[in-house]
């Protein structure tokens, strides 16, 4: 293990919504709406609720982790290399809501690199494309 | 002018050195004969491979006895890799699919 293996990193997403915060929370968290926006999911709105978002490339692990109705949402996010928690705030705005997802986790040892590597294939190969238009 | 990125991409841009590397990852330290069982193609071509993939610093070997046996370097695919760049992409397309599924809602 190196350093570089277990440093955890965090990406935020942030975006204002013309819709009220209650509104939105109904689409955190019915699993009908979420499936509709984000996954396929077993989801229950109770705090240590163990459940699955899946898609065709995979199954992700989740817990509930914290439930503020209408401000705060959380739950880990584990899977495809990545060990990893999911925060959502709501914020009150003059437009409507401001909603923040925030994402903290690391990816840990060789196989979850190997996942890594999977999933970098795609964007990987755009890139060979580029470089193959630039070289002889 | 190929930094070494470009090397990385020419490294893995082959499918049998690509299958080969994954093995490696996959299933830990292998000799050139168990790699050679499963590539699809001549001990030397593998060997060739293998010799390819360790100068673009994605393999390592170690000699014990009369064998040499490889390893993955994952960490090398880190430029290819950053997990956070992923994920930002996809929020951001989540994003966009509840912005319209709540134009879609009731209030």
């Amino acid at each position: 293990m190196t350093e570089a293996d277990t440093e955890t990193r965090t990406v935020v997403v942030e975006r204002e919504f013309a819709h009220p915060p209650e509104k939105i929370w109904r689409a955190l968290t019915q699993p009908h709406l979420i499936a509709d926006w984000l996954m396929q999911n077993d989801f229950v709105l109770a705090p240590g609720h163990r459940f699955n978002f899946s898609a065709e490339w995979g199954t992700l692990d989740c817990e509930v982790l914290e439930i503020e109705p209408n401000a705060t949402l959380a739950y880990s996010w584990c899977g495809l290399g990545l060990e990893s928690v999911v925060t959502w705030t709501l914020s009150p705005s003059a437009a409507g809501t401001r909603l923040r997802m925030e994402q903290t986790g690391f990816r840990a040892d060789q196989k979850l690199a190997y996942h890594g590597a999977r999933a970098g294939w795609p964007k990987f190969l755009d890139r060979l494309d580029h470089l193959l238009g630039r070289i002889d | 002018m190929p930094d070494a990125q470009d090397v990385l991409f020419r490294t893995l841009a082959d499918p049998t050195r690509r299958s080969i590397f994954e093995r490696l990852c996959r299933d830990g330290e292998q000799t050139v004969g168990a790699l050679t069982a499963h590539a699809g193609v001549s001990q030397p071509a593998v060997s060739k491979h293998l010799g390819l993939l360790k100068t673009a610093g994605l393999v390592r070997d170690r000699q014990a006895g009369r064998q040499t046996h490889y390893s993955a370097e994952p960490r090398a695919l880190a430029p290819l890799a950053d997990w956070t760049k992923e994920m930002a992409g996809f929020w951001t397309g989540r994003f966009d699919a509840l912005d319209d599924l709540l134009k879609r809602m009731d209030n």
